[in-house]
């Protein structure tokens, strides 16, 4: 028997940040009983660290500016394996999710004009590529994020979203025809362990940048989405696309925004020189991230590099005035002063490139469905199950994300999976309920956990998958090492399934959380290594030492992994545009 | 070595709360309160707090810190460390959940009091409501408050009369939507404002600006408010 209690919803949404706020508030709107569970407050939501901005083509700071434009950028950027009908409709369907934002309070910075200040981010470009650098990223400062999430959270208190939090989803719950009817979840301060059933279940759970040792991501970007997605049998897509920020400051690996390049800055070499004219001679350091994430990597590794151990590269502001970054970069000025101790208006930031963002994620279609393949290689939609933001892969970043549209992609297909379900909740949505053993079967994976006591410690588990995908699966790759890596994670796996838990105690034990989440890296971990080795070729984010160059006749495709088999199958991109041709693959240079 | 004490309480095995000593080697590296506290965590997996983004921006792990409130992960050790001993106990004034875990309901039921969202009701352009850098400048040193709730534990005030009192935080929210040119509700924010308590029960004492970890300066904002609402009497 599965005696816990049951909570009934007609949306539940999974996670507190940018997506899922977004899906709660357009379903809140609508007057539909819905809520959100997520394991922090949601404005501690890792949204809130965004920096830069938020990219659209919203014509202020150049009248003349196109969502094609935009649009272009994307699918170039994606190095060719974003889905172009899903890049269409988030740039187009963009700037009135932006106004959308801004009638909602949002603290934009101005123009004179008193329009929203956009700025340059990388990788942006008019007309098609052909006219130059384009200013399409919409900021508060260098505060976009916090300035979004305290916005939709203050959205959501307005309308009277229902809010569990600090609740942890521990897993799916499935019923007879293998549709999601919901997730079993901890109430964190209590430990009671609940049903929480709905029509429809959104994963917004966001990323996993702590698979890796060095990222910018909070401590609680843990992947529990994917994990949850891989433990109940469904695919994940493109997850060995990590991207790696340029920025992230050397040591504590705290994000420094591409808005710094945007607004004027460059990197340089042990000897003041600025390389990434040699690297991408027309944007320089504006080119897309995996591409001024490997050049630096090629200066380190070629003895350029800066400091005592020559292993970073140095971000000069100073030549931008005190002004200038005091009024644009001011969140910058405290965090290089906290964590680097260096002050950028005398001195440059020591940075590297530092784990940022998952471009991989739950599959699914533009109205947030998630999807599996089935045996003839059909898109198939899980009943009941949605996923949007970072955990998805829609897909509208592909290989490679650019700087600016991760925000946007939150609050565009946020926006659309609450639509949509709204949409299915109207004509009425019929799932069969759960049955005891199947609320029992997601309830598995936590009771054994809580019977567990003479396993290892969570914390050195943690730190050994992190230094593994470090080493093996990091910005550069290479077969050899990547089966090595996937050999050193395949002994890790029983070691993570039997971590152990000696407080068994109910009130707000966070030992638990860490060893679920513990678990779900482990999931995202491996899906990563095993799809990254598969992968046999250089494209955006995934570069390999033996196989150099992009292959479009094999894999101008998404990956898809299955974790039953853990078999690594492919998914053809979407090339659908709706309202021109679609853009042939291209090689990619900046 | 350096010497730790912490506040200890688990409700289900502790009938009164006490403070832990531990030791921690630094290795001499002038490490963030936080790193200490995961350090330690490390070694004994029931030590709880919370923490997110460990970046100063989330909120997530206000304490006390050697007596004065703050954000674990960007305070360096160097600022909070007297004689060799770092003393870390849960923000004061809201019940004690759990080790250095606080119940924050009261301090987020003050945030929603103010109602914390923008009020316009007429119709919305079909672009951006267009505001001036000059009217936006209002804004900066408000909306960047990160609910970490140092200040308003920091305050007498609030200790006194959490029900009555709005607090710091909530007041600086308060004036952030009050000095919105976008938002057309000040009459009636002002009116749920009018009391002997929600404002004026600040005397002024200014902890909150001491503490807080963003630099923002709750006690100018309430100041604002305070001259709002007295001009709107008249």
């Amino acid at each position: 028997m599965a005696n816990i209690r049951t909570m009934s919803f007609d949306a539940v949404i999974v996670g507190g940040g940018g997506s899922g706020m977004r899906a709660a508030l357009q379903l809140a709107q609508s007057g539909y009983k819905t809520a959100v569970i997520t394991k922090v407050f949601p404005t501690r939501s890792h949204t809130v660290s965004a920096q830069g901005g938020i990219t659209c083509a919203i014509a202020s700071d150049d009248p003349n500016d196109q969502w094609q434009w935009h649009m272009y950028d994307t699918i170039k950027g994606s190095d060719y394996i974003g889905d172009q009908e899903a890049i269409e409709y988030m740039c187009q369907t963009g700037p009135e999710a932006i106004f959308e934002l801004e009638h909602m309070g949002l603290p934009f910075s101005r123009t004179e004009q008193g329009r929203i200040y956009q700025r340059p981010f990388g990788g942006q470009s008019k007309d098609f590529g052909k006219g130059g650098q384009a200013a399409r990223t919409c900021a508060a400062a260098d505060r976009t994020g916090h300035a979004l999430l305290h916005t939709l959270y203050q959205g959501n208190l307005k309308n009277e979203t229902t809010f569990l939090n600090e609740w942890f989803a521990v897993d799916i719950v499935k019923n007879a025809d293998n549709a999601v009817v919901g997730v079993v979840a901890i109430n964190i301060e209590t430990g009671e362990t609940v049903y929480v059933k709905s029509k429809a279940t959104v994963f917004a759970t966001g990323g996993a940048g702590r698979i890796y040792a060095s990222t910018t991501n909070a401590h609680i970007c843990t992947g529990d989405g994917i994990g949850m997605t891989l433990r109940a049998g469904f695919p994940v897509q493109d997850i060995e696309m990590w991207q790696f920020h340029p920025t992230g400051i050397h040591g504590a690996g705290t994000l420094v925004t591409e808005g710094c390049r945007g607004e004027g800055g460059y990197l340089i070499n042990k000897d003041g020189e600025r390389f990434m004219e040699r690297y991408a001679p027309n944007a320089k350091d504006l080119a897309g991230r995996d591409v001024v994430a490997r050049s630096m990597v090629l200066e380190i590794l070629e003895g350029r590099g800066c400091g005592p151990d020559g292993d970073h590269v140095y971000l000069k502001l100073d030549h931008l005035g005190e002004e200038t970054l005091n009024a644009k970069l001011p969140g910058i000025l405290e965090l290089s002063r906290t964590f680097a101790h260096a002050d950028p208006v005398v001195e440059p930031i020591p940075v590297v490139p530092t784990c940022h963002y998952m471009m991989g994620g739950i599959p699914t279609n533009v109205d947030g469905q998630a999807l599996t393949i089935d045996k003839e290689g059909n898109d198939q939609v899980i009943e009941g199950f949605y996923a949007c933001g970072e955990a998805a892969c829609v897909s509208v970043h592909g290989a490679n994300r650019l700087g600016g549209n991760s925000l946007l992609d939150l609050v565009v297909f946020g926006r659309a999976s609450g639509m949509f379900i709204e949409k299915q909740l109207r004509e009425g949505i019929n799932l069969k309920d759960a049955s005891e053993a199947d609320i029992e079967a997601a309830m598995a994976g936590l009771n054994r956990l809580n019977g567990s006591s003479d396993g290892e410690k969570a914390s050195d588990l943690r730190t050994e998958l992190q230094t593994i995908m470090q080493n093996y699966f990091g910005v550069f790759r290479r077969g050899d090492y990547m089966q090595e890596g996937i050999k050193k994670l395949q002994e890790l796996r029983p070691r993570i399934e039997n971590v152990a838990l000696n407080d068994k105690s109910n009130a707000f034990n966070t030992s638990r959380i860490e060893a679920l989440e513990l678990q779900n890296l482990l999931e995202v971990a491996e899906a990563t290594a095993i799809t990254a080795e598969a992968r046999t070729e250089s494209r955006g984010a995934h570069a390999r030492d033996d196989f150099k160059e992009r292959d479009d006749e094999n894999w101008l495709c998404h990956s898809v992994f299955f974790p039953a088999e853990k078999r690594v199958g492919k998914r053809g991109v979407n090339f659908n545009l709706k309202t021109r041709e679609a853009f042939e693959p291209q090689v990619r240079t900046y | 070595m350096l010497n730790v004490s912490i506040y200890r309480y688990n409700p289900e095995v502790d009938a009164e709360p006490y403070m832990q000593d531990f030791e921690v080697d630094t290795q001499g590296k002038d490490l963030m309160v936080l790193d200490v506290l995961e350090k330690l965590k490390a070694e004994d997996p029931t030590l709880v707090f919370r923490r997110s983004c460990r970046e100063g921006v989330c909120g997530s792990d206000g304490m006390n810190i050697s007596g004065k409130n703050g954000l674990a992960c960007v305070t360096p050790l160097s600022e909070a460390v007297k004689k060799n001993k770092l003393v870390v106990r849960p923000l004061p004034g809201l019940p004690v959940i759990r080790d250095l875990v606080i119940d924050m309901g009261q301090f987020y039921a003050q945030y929603e009091e103010i109602q914390p969202y923008m009020i316009n009701n007429s119709p919305a352009p079909a672009i951006e409501r267009l505001q001036s850098p000059e009217e936006r400048a209002k804004l900066d040193g408000l909306y960047e408050c990160i609910l970490c709730a140092c200040c308003s534990t920091a305050c007498p005030s609030f200790w006194w009369n959490p029900d009555k009192f709005i607090g710091p935080s909530g007041l600086l929210q308060a004036y952030r939507f009050l000095a919105d040119s976008r938002d057309t509700a000040t009459e009636e924010r002002l009116a749920n404002l009018d009391d002997p308590f929600s404002v004026f029960r600040c005397h002024g004492i200014m902890n909150c600006v001491q503490v807080c970890p963003k630099g923002l300066n709750p006690t100018k904002a309430i100041g604002h408010i305070r001259n709002m609402l007295i001009n709107s009497a008249t």
